[in-house]
C-alpha cells in the first residue's frame, strides 16, 4: 500500500468504520446509563433536583480551594491542554470544513499561527500530566493501563497533527496519512475507555447536583 | 559503446563524451544549425544546472557534454493513454532550446509523431532497438492493461509484450506522466483494464518517473541533460521522481501560501476572496500533498501555473489522483458521506441501547420477584 493509497483509506473507509464504531458505542452507552434507572425516592423532596442539577453543570467548572491545592498540576494543565486542544480542533479552517461536510454548517477559521500556538500549549500541557501521572507517589498507584492507554491516543493526533501541520520528517500524504488514523485510532477505542468523560461529564454533574437538590443541600 | 558496458549501477555510463572540438552528429551541432546561438544555449545549461539545484561549477560541464553528447536514440511507446503527455512536449508556443534539445534526439520511433505507418513504422523501432540495443532510452506513456492483452494493442503486439521487448534493450526508462508512472487514470477505480505502470512490470532496468498529466516539458528535458551530462540518472525521491523537480510540494511554493497560513480562503469561484486571489484551499486544492515543480517552473513557456489561473491544484503528478475523493472536496473532508453513516450508526445505536436497556430493566425485575427475603425466623432456624 503506497501513502496515496493510506491516505485515501484513512480519509474513506477507515473514517466510516471509525465513525460507526464511535457513534454506536457512544450512543449504546448513554442509553444504557439513562435506562438504569433510579429507585423511587420515598423521602419528601426538599429542593428542586433539576435547578441544583443544572447549577452543579456549570458550578464544578471552578474547583473548590481544597481540591486546586491538592491537585493543582491536574487541574492547570487538565484546563490548558483541553482549552488548547478544543481551539485547535474546531478553529482550525481544514478541521472546519470536515465539520462543514458532516453536519453541513461552518464558523470562521483563526491563523494557522494561533492554532499552532495552540497546539503547542496543549502538547506541553499533555506532557506535564503524564510527568506529574508518573512522579507524584499517590497518581503513580492510583495508574493503570488504560490511563496511560487514553494518554496516548490522545496525545497521538496532537503530535501527528503538529508534524503534519509543520511538514516534518516524512511527505505531507503519508503525514497526513499518520494524523487521520490516530484519530481513528482515537474513535475506535472512545467508546469504551475513559474518553467518554466527554459525554458523561455532564450527566454525571447533573446528577450530583440533583441529589443534593432533592436533600435541600448545597451541592 | 558496446553492449555489456552501457550499465553501470543500473545507470548507462557516459555518452561518447570527447572532449575539445565538437564531434559530428552531436547536439552542439544540430542545436547550431537550427540557430541556437552560444549565449542561449549557455543560459538553458545555467537554468538546468538551478533547476536541479547542482552548483554553478557544473555549467561548463553540462555545456560540453551537452555539446559533445551524441543523440541519443529515443524509442517511445504510448500505451493506454490520451497523447497529452505528447501535446504537452510538443505544443510549445515559441521554439526554445528545450525543445530544441528535444528535436535533436534521434526520435526513432514515436507513433503520434512519426510520418511512417505500418508496417515501415515498426520496423523502425525494431531497427533502432536493434542497432542501439543496450544504449537507447525509451520512454513510455500509458498505462499497460493486464486484463486482458486485447484491451490495447499496436501492430497486433499487446501492450505487455511490447514493452517486455523494448525494455531489453533500453539504457534506462523514462516514464512519461501519471498513466505510465502510477496507471493513472486507467487506473482509476474500477480500473476495467486492470491497468498497471511500467514499475509493476520492468524490474531490471534503472526506471525514472515523470508524472503528471501531463508532465511538465522542461522536466523531460532537465531529466535528459542530466541523463547526457553524466551518464547516470538524477536523484530519486520514495517514488521514483527526481527530487530535482519533485523534491517540493505545491503547497510549499505556493505564491498563495501565506493565505493559507493566515486563514483566507475562496469559498467559490467567484466571491470576494477568489477576486482577491486568496487560497483555494477550501475549494478542493490538492497542493498540500502534491509535489511538482509547476509552481517554480510554471507552464506555457514559465506564464504561469493552475493555481495562478485561480483553479486548485488536482494533485496529478500523485499516485491515485483520480480517486481522491472528487477535484473540488477540501483535502480535510472525507470521501464517503459520513454524516450518513453517521446517522444510520447513531439509530441502530439507539435501537439496540433501548433493547439492551430493557434486557437489563426485565434482568432486575426478574431477579427481583424472584427475590426471596430473609424473615427473622429464618434466621432462627
Amino acid at each position: 500500500m503506497s501513502e496515496i493509497e493510506i491516505l485515501s483509506w484513512a480519509r474513506g473507509p477507515g473514517l466510516q468504520i471509525a465513525t460507526v464504531i464511535f457513534v454506536a458505542g457512544v450512543v449504546i452507552r448513554i442509553f444504557e446509563i439513562l435506562l438504569l434507572g433510579r429507585k423511587a425516592n420515598l423521602a419528601e423532596a426538599k429542593g428542586s433536583e433539576m435547578s441544583s442539577g443544572l447549577k452543579t453543570m456549570i458550578t464544578r467548572t471552578v474547583p473548590d480551594k481544597t481540591t486546586f491545592k491538592r491537585s493543582s498540576v491536574t487541574i492547570v494543565a487538565g484546563y490548558v491542554f483541553h482549552i488548547g486542544m478544543f481551539i485547535s480542533f474546531f478553529f482550525f479552517a481544514p478541521h472546519i470544513l470536515f465539520f462543514k461536510d458532516l453536519i453541513g454548517i461552518s464558523w470562521p477559521s483563526l491563523p494557522g499561527a494561533v492554532i499552532d500556538a495552540c497546539a503547542v500549549i496543549s502538547i506541553i500541557a499533555l506532557l506535564a500530566v503524564l510527568v506529574n501521572r508518573l512522579t507524584n507517589k499517590v497518581m503513580r498507584f492510583l495508574t493503570n493501563f488504560e490511563d496511560l492507554l487514553t494518554w496516548f491516543l490522545t496525545f497521538l493526533p496532537l503530535i501527528t497533527g503538529y508534524f503534519a501541520f509543520h511538514r516534518i520528517g516524512f511527505t505531507a500524504p503519508s503525514l497526513l496519512a499518520a494524523h487521520l488514523l490516530s484519530v481513528e485510532l482515537l474513535l475506535v477505542v472512545f467508546p469504551f475507555t475513559k474518553l467518554m468523560h466527554t459525554f458523561t461529564l455532564f450527566l454525571a454533574r447533573w446528577y450530583n447536583g440533583a441529589i443534593s437538590g432533592y436533600r435541600g443541600v448545597e451541592s | 559503446m558496446t553492449k555489456d558496458k552501457n550499465l553501470k549501477n543500473g545507470a548507462p555510463e557516459q555518452v561518447n563524451l570527447e572532449k575539445g572540438t565538437p564531434v559530428k552528429g552531436t547536439l552542439g551541432e544540430a542545436l547550431r544549425s537550427q540557430g541556437v546561438s552560444r549565449r542561449s544555449f549557455m543560459k538553458f545549461c545555467a537554468t538546468t544546472a538551478s533547476m536541479m539545484a547542482l552548483p554553478p561549477a557544473m555549467i561548463p560541464t553540462i555545456a560540453r557534454a551537452l555539446e559533445n553528447a551524441r543523440r541519443p536514440s529515443v524509442i517511445w511507446l504510448s500505451f493506454q493513454e490520451c497523447t497529452g503527455c505528447t501535446e504537452s512536449l510538443t505544443r510549445a508556443h515559441t521554439s526554445t532550446v528545450e525543445s530544441l534539445i528535444f528535436d535533436s534526439i534521434s526520435l526513432d520511433y514515436h507513433h503520434t509523431l512519426q510520418a511512417a505507418a505500418g508496417h515501415g513504422a515498426e520496423e523502425a523501432r525494431e531497427v533502432a532497438m536493434e542497432e542501439n540495443y543496450g544504449n537507447y532510452l525509451l520512454v513510455v506513456d500509458g498505462s499497460i492493461p493486464l486484463d486482458n492483452p486485447g484491451y490495447s494493442t499496436i501492430a497486433g503486439i499487446s501492450n505487455l509484450d511490447m514493452l517486455n521487448e523494448a525494455a531489453k534493450g533500453a539504457a534506462a526508462i523514462i516514464a512519461v506522466g501519471t498513466c505510465a508512472t502510477y496507471g493513472g487514470i486507467p487506473h482509476a477505480n474500477p480500473n476495467p483494464t486492470g491497468a498497471v505502470s511500467v514499475k509493476d512490470i520492468i524490474k531490471d532496468k534503472p526506471i525514472i518517473n515523470v508524472p503528471g498529466c501531463p508532465p511538465i516539458p522542461v522536466v523531460i528535458t532537465g531529466v535528459l541533460a542530466h541523463f547526457l551530462t553524466f551518464g547516470s540518472l538524477p536523484e530519486l525521491d520514495h517514488i521514483g521522481r527526481p527530487k530535482a523537480f519533485y523534491g517540493q510540494s505545491i503547497h510549499d511554493r505556493c505564491y498563495r501560501r501565506p493565505f493559507y497560513d493566515k486563514g483566507q480562503f475562496a469559498e467559490t469561484f467567484d466571491d470576494e476572496g477568489a477576486k482577491k486571489g486568496w487560497c483555494l484551499f477550501k475549494l478542493g486544492c490538492k497542493g498540500p500533498t502534491t509535489y511538482n515543480a509547476c509552481a517554480t517552473t510554471k507552464w506555457n513557456n514559465g506564464t504561469s501555473f493552475p493555481i495562478e489561473s485561480g483553479h486548485p491544484c488536482i494533485g496529478c503528478s500523485e499516485p491515485d489522483f483520480w480517486d481522491g475523493g472528487g477535484f473540488y472536496k477540501a483535502l480535510s473532508m472525507p470521501t464517503v458521506d459520513l454524516s450518513q453513516t453517521a446517522a444510520y450508526a447513531a439509530a441502530g445505536a439507539a435501537a439496540a441501547g433501548v433493547a439492551i436497556g430493557l434486557m437489563n430493566r426485565s434482568k432486575k425485575n426478574t431477579s427481583n420477584k424472584i427475590h426471596v427475603k430473609t424473615t427473622l425466623e429464618d434466621l432462627k432456624k
